[in-house]
């Protein structure tokens, strides 16, 4: 278990509009289900990768979506890696409590995705906006 | 006995129909003699924050032209999800279904009478 997860397949998706949030959410749930996420996990993943989606769109000014099949040892998941191009968010620790919000929203997205995935990793930076990795493994 | 509106929403919709179907649902509750507002979601796989935002916008805009929402048909695990998420809608009436629904609508007629 101490192995590198290995990708198995490979997708990526713009994000640049709201249409394309859907299309993104989509290829995430087409792939939960091949994979036999469970329905409870699926809608999980499906609706962070929503919010992230969003967020790259919204606050990041567009950005990219990479979909991967990971396989580590006998575990299969997914992981949604969300690029954009950003200012970077200046306090990923405000960010990321509960309530906060940088322009108008409710303030739940970070947090709330960060609980609904296995794995969240997020690192910003000025030059290069904002990357949010997330997994989702199967039960 | 005023009408019940009934929506019922079937498609995966992107954030501007989202936003339309809010600004229509609060003309048509004005424009007609609504009574209540049920909205089915039953088909949806999934309700992020920006649809349970336009949800809950919708519910308040409709309380305040004196109109209940009861929201229809949630599957368990966009419930599940939505809590974690922590968007849980509070003051929106739910029913499993759209006949539960009805009878919450007619019982809360009834008791106004």
């Amino acid at each position: 278990m101490n192995t590198a997860p290995i990708v198995t397949k490979q997708a990526c998706f713009d994000l640049h509009s709201d249409i394309d949030v859907v299309t993104a959410r989509r290829g995430v749930r087409d792939w939960a289900s091949e994979i036999g996420l469970t329905v409870l996990d699926l809608t999980k993943v499906v609706t962070a990768a929503s919010e992230l989606a969003r967020n790259a769109v919204v606050h990041g000014g567009g950005g990219v979506m990479c979909l991967q099949v990971v396989r580590q040892g006998e575990r299969q998941g997914l992981r949604v890696t969300f690029q954009d191009h950003g200012a970077g968010i200046t306090n990923i620790d405000a960010a990321m409590q509960d309530g906060y919000t940088s322009r108008g929203g409710m303030g739940i997205g970070l947090p709330g995705a960060k609980r609904l995935v296995n794995e969240f990793e997020l690192s910003s930076t000025p030059s290069d906006g904002t990357c949010v990795t997330i997994v989702r493994w199967k039960a | 006995m005023g009408k019940v509106l009934l929506v019922t929403i079937q498609v995966d919709m992107h954030d501007q129909l989202a936003m339309t179907l809010q600004n229509d649902l609060a003309k048509a509750i004005a424009s007609h003699d609504t009574i209540c507002l049920l909205v089915d979601i039953s088909a949806l796989e999934i309700v992020d924050s920006f649809i349970g935002r336009m949800i809950a916008n919708t519910a308040a805009m409709g309380r305040m032209l004196g109109v209940e929402t009861v929201v229809v048909g949630m599957q368990p695990a966009v419930a599940i999800t939505l809590v974690e998420l922590g968007l849980s809608l509070p003051g929106i009436h739910t029913a499993l279904d759209v006949e539960r629904g009805m009878k919450l609508v007619e019982r809360a007629a009834a008791a106004r009478e």
